[in-house]
């Protein structure tokens, strides 16, 4: 027989009272009422352990530094030994073919019964060619890992969008996850990087209940993903009353004002950042001074200046905003109807003139 | 000529009986219109102000965040100003099909017709000078539908759906705004900053439409064979002289 999570997390020298603290805590982090860490507990004692393949393509592994630094010790420990880590190349102890070969392995062994995390994304243009992992093409082995696979986590807006390699003009062609893989279930868990506790709770409610939490319409978890930095941010009573930071370093910016003009992405990104915050609810962009870029959104890179408010438009061809743009179509129109007004008048004051003679 | 041969306006019950029936002129915009024009103007001004001022808010003020509401006020205009031409298009729209005749027109373009889009030519023709007499019309020049539909009635669903896509952002998962306009608007734009940015940029298109809209007005109330602003007042449509109507649609 398998072994199960609780088993794995005993043998790696968790107290049963630790792991019980555990499951309140992500029952508690997954919005769950109390009653559900029993349910979460029960799971894991007698579920076999359910392997996670984690593969890295087009990637920066900002993902896995993210991870790595779950706030709470326990949750990292805790699901580290959920990971089946036989395959993680940043992580893993294993090299070359002997690697490789693991891959085989769980696609084989524990066929449409793994999950596939993928952190990066595959660049498409010159059959994949931009990378390389183990001699072969990502795409190939992306391809192959998700053949076999219950379900795929597309960490980061790598993965989830494209992000910095896929900004124009993505010369590798690199595409996202769910663009490439279209015939299995996706958790998109965009953010560059994710936060790390929710990367680990999106993982323990996959692990614990062999399903997806529930998501929105662009595949990402409700959960976390459902509001703005804007709607939850603590510099929000600021934006209402009208106080800005106007320039860096300026009386607002010492007295905590709103960054919303300093271009702040906070209204139009969703993420648990203001919510959840960074390095185990220490701080986050905004807590530190600076606007929200706007990572977990699709496209990030290529909205113009972080420090806009008003983004760029590329339709035009040259980079303009909705202002520019606007401005200079009302000025060229304005000043046509006066034209027009003025040779109105003159035509009509001449044949006025032609009448009367 | 009589009234009822020259346009297509109502029978009596819109006439008010003080009025003689065989003067120059046509009941075209009935009372429902006229209001529901100048509302909507006043909810355009304010919507484009207050949006403005939302994407680039006046500078900042000091103090306790406490002491001030000045981006909440600008807004609620907004939201409110929305509000009301929201409604106020939805009524045009029940108007359109239980008013009269002219309250369908730019609703409706009569784009199957030959004899229309040759009437936009002349109209085009007339505004760069090169015919020396414009059409009579009761209703709106074949141009002016055109604007009317594709520059106007057009714009403004754009502007409607993109500003409740917005409006359910905020209002969150559980609204009606969120549910019928966010959820598939955003998707369909990539992000909620791209379906800001196109926003915002659709006010400056309607900005161009009021600038046109006003200045052929004005324009079409001196040169034209029929009255033009005047008659967004009264609802009566004077005509300058009895020659036929010409009837491109």
């Amino acid at each position: 027989m398998m072994e199960s999570f609780y088993d794995v997390m005993r043998r790696q020298g968790i107290s049963r009272r630790s792991f019980l603290k555990f499951c309140s805590l992500t029952a508690a982090s997954l919005g769950l009422g109390p009653s559900f860490a029993p349910t979460i507990a029960n799971a894991m004692e007698n579920k076999p352990r359910l392997p996670v393949l984690w593969l890295h393509g087009l990637e920066c592994t900002c993902c896995s530094e993210s991870f790595i630094r779950s706030a709470h010790p326990l949750v990292k420990d805790v699901v580290l030994s959920m990971l089946s880590l036989d395959y993680d190349d940043t992580i893993m102890a294993s090299a070359g073919h002997q690697a490789e070969a693991i891959v085989t392995e769980i696609v084989e062994k524990y066929k449409g019964n793994y999950i596939l995390a993928v952190e990066g994304n595959p660049p498409l243009n010159e059959d994949g060619m931009f990378c390389i992992i183990g001699g072969k093409p990502f795409v190939e082995q992306l391809r192959y890992a998700a053949s076999n696979a219950k379900a795929i986590i597309s960490w980061g807006s790598c993965a989830s969008w494209g992000c910095v390699q896929a900004a124009r003009p993505n010369p590798t062609r690199a595409t996202p996850v769910h663009q490439v893989i279209t015939d299995k279930p996706i958790i998109k868990v965009p953010g560059c990087p994710p936060i790390a506790e929710v990367m680990t709770a999106v993982v323990s409610y996959i692990l614990t209940f062999e399903r997806f939490p529930e998501l929105d319409r662009q595949g990402r978890p409700k959960m976390f993903y459902s509001q703005r930095i804007h709607d939850k941010c603590y510099r929000r009573p600021h934006f209402d009353a009208g106080q800005f930071v106007e320039t860096w370093d300026d009386e607002g910016a010492r007295k905590g004002y709103c960054l919303y003009k300093m271009g702040c992405k906070g209204p139009t990104t969703y993420n648990a950042c203001s919510t959840v915050r960074w390095n185990g609810g220490l701080s986050f962009p905004i807590q530190s001074g600076h606007g929200c870029i706007g990572c977990s959104e699709d496209g990030f890179w290529d909205k113009g200046g972080f420090y806009d408010r008003l983004t760029n438009i590329h339709q035009f061809g040259i980079e303009e905003n909705a202002d520019k743009i606007g401005m200079a179509a009302a000025g060229v129109v304005g000043a046509a109807a006066v034209a027009h007004a003025a040779v109105s008048a003159i035509k009509r004051a001449r044949d006025n003139g032609d009448k009367q003679s | 000529m009589s009234n009822q041969a020259i346009g297509n306006s109502k029978p009596a019950r819109h006439v008010p009986r003080t009025r003689p029936i065989d003067r120059n002129e046509v009941y075209v915009y009935e009372a429902p219109i006229r209001l529901w024009h100048w509302i909507n103007a006043l909810a355009i001004l304010t919507l484009a102000v207050t949006g403005y001022l939302i994407a680039s808010p006046l500078p900042s003020l000091g103090g306790e965040a406490s002491d001030h509401y000045l981006m909440g006020y600008i807004r609620f205009a907004h939201f409110a100003a929305a509000y009301i031409m929201i409604i106020g298009f939805v009524f045009r729209i029940y108007w359109a099909i239980v008013g009269n005749i002219h309250a369908r027109q730019i609703f409706l373009p009569p784009i199957h017709k030959a004899k229309w889009w040759a009437g936009i030519i002349y109209s085009v023709r007339w505004y760069l000078f090169l015919v020396k007499e414009p059409r009579k019309y009761v209703g709106h020049n074949p141009l002016a539908t055109f604007g009317m539909h594709f520059g106007f009635i057009w714009l403004t669903v754009f502007l409607i759906v993109t500003g409740l896509a917005l409006y359910g952002e905020g209002a969150g998962y559980d609204s009606w705004q969120y549910t019928f306009f966010s959820s598939w608007v955003i998707p369909l734009f990539g992000q909620s900053q791209d379906v800001h940015t196109y926003h915002h940029l659709a006010m400056w298109g309607m900005v161009i439409f009021v600038i046109v809209h006003v200045y052929a007005a004005v324009r079409e109330e001196i040169m034209s064979r029929q009255s033009m602003m005047s008659s967004m007042f009264s609802g009566w449509r004077n005509f300058k002289d009895d020659l036929p109507m010409d009837k491109d649609h």
